[in-house]
């Protein structure tokens, strides 16, 4: 399963986050890893770095790995996450610029059919409003 | 300028005091407009960069700056924490281990605010943190006499001219015109951080 792209899941809420990994793993099955992170340092509503960071080397993938976001702060706590990472990592994550839910499942099946980091993202952000 | 470890930790102190002692304020700033952590959130970044205080004033100002930046990217948890940390991590990292002096600090700031505008992809008149932080930056590059006091006029007008402004970035942009007629509470957080730093500057000019 390390073949495929692989998914993190950032919502600011940890109920959402792991509901849309359930949704993945339900809908698709196993073959793409799911990792998922919500809440901010001290538990309430929020993103947190540090979480995003574990999330991202939990869902490790050589092929890549697609971050899906539900909203602002989620967003740019996952850019400064990738940007921590070690550098020959950082290139081979992606944020997705799409619905949370819709997003990750949509993603989560063009990766379990072998696609690209670059297809896999492009697929979910098919379902962001332009 | 000197900046000596006693002076740079009162500033850290003073800052993020400032900021803890006005959470509930931001807090209700931010309900109105925007998902209504402001307050919570940043209280919890600068009640850490209280904790790590000394190991931040001991510190050079550059790296001290990078600290301060850290650790409000690592605790505030909302938006706020990565758009005020790339303000200070910027800063940092024009500080260097160069002597601090008024055009070092200067360029400094410019750079902190570049970082700020490119991790919120945002400008000028958006009703966000950056319509206080321009013109504070425009107010220390053309320096001159009083400049404290004239930093904290910048800061002022440029909290208040967000009142008016319609949101275009962040959550307050989902109220469209609603957003009109409430002060920015990402203004507000940065003019407090004004507030409390210019009076250092006044000693110096």
């Amino acid at each position: 399963m390390s073949d495929n792209v692989s998914l993190v899941i950032v919502s600011h809420s940890p109920e959402v986050a792991r509901g849309a990994a359930d949704m993945v793993r339900q809908m698709v099955g196993d073959e793409v890893k799911v990792a998922y992170c919500g809440g901010n340092p001290d538990g309430g509503l929020g993103t947190d770095v540090k979480k995003i960071l574990a999330a991202i080397d939990e869902a490790w993938s050589p092929r890549g790995v697609a971050i899906l976001v539900d909203l602002g702060g989620a967003e740019t706590n996952s850019e400064i996450a990738i940007e921590m990472l070690p550098e020959d990592r950082r290139g081979n994550v992606a944020l997705c610029n799409s619905p949370i839910v819709e997003g990750a499942i949509m993603a989560a099946t063009e990766a379990s059919g072998g696609a690209s980091l670059a297809e896999v993202r492009a697929t979910a952000e098919e379902l962001s409003p332009r | 300028m000197p900046i000596n470890p006693s002076v740079l930790k009162s500033m850290v102190a003073a800052a993020a005091e400032r900021v803890v002692d006005h959470a509930d304020e931001l807090t209700a700033l931010d309900q109105a407009i925007g998902d209504g952590d402001h307050g919570i959130n940043m209280k919890r970044g600068c009640s850490e960069v209280l904790a790590q205080l000394d190991a931040i004033a001991a510190k050079p100002v550059g790296e001290a700056l990078k600290a301060v930046g850290m650790a409000l990217v690592m605790k505030v948890g909302g938006a706020s924490g990565p758009l005020y940390g790339s303000l200070f991590i910027g800063m940092g990292k024009a500080f260097g281990d160069k002597p601090a002096d008024m055009a070092l600090l200067s360029d400094a700031l410019a750079a902190g605010v570049d970082g700020v505008a490119a991790r919120g992809k945002s400008t000028a008149r958006e009703k966000t943190m950056l319509d206080v932080l321009i013109p504070v930056r425009d107010a220390l590059k053309a320096g001159g006499p009083d400049l404290g006091a004239r930093l904290r006029e910048a800061a002022a007008q440029g909290a208040a001219a967000t009142i008016p402004m319609r949101a275009t970035k962040g959550r307050a942009s989902y109220l469209g015109e609603r957003s009109v007629g409430h002060l920015d509470p990402g203004a507000r957080s940065s003019q407090l951080l004004v507030e409390a730093l210019s009076p250092f500057l006044d000693a110096q000019t």
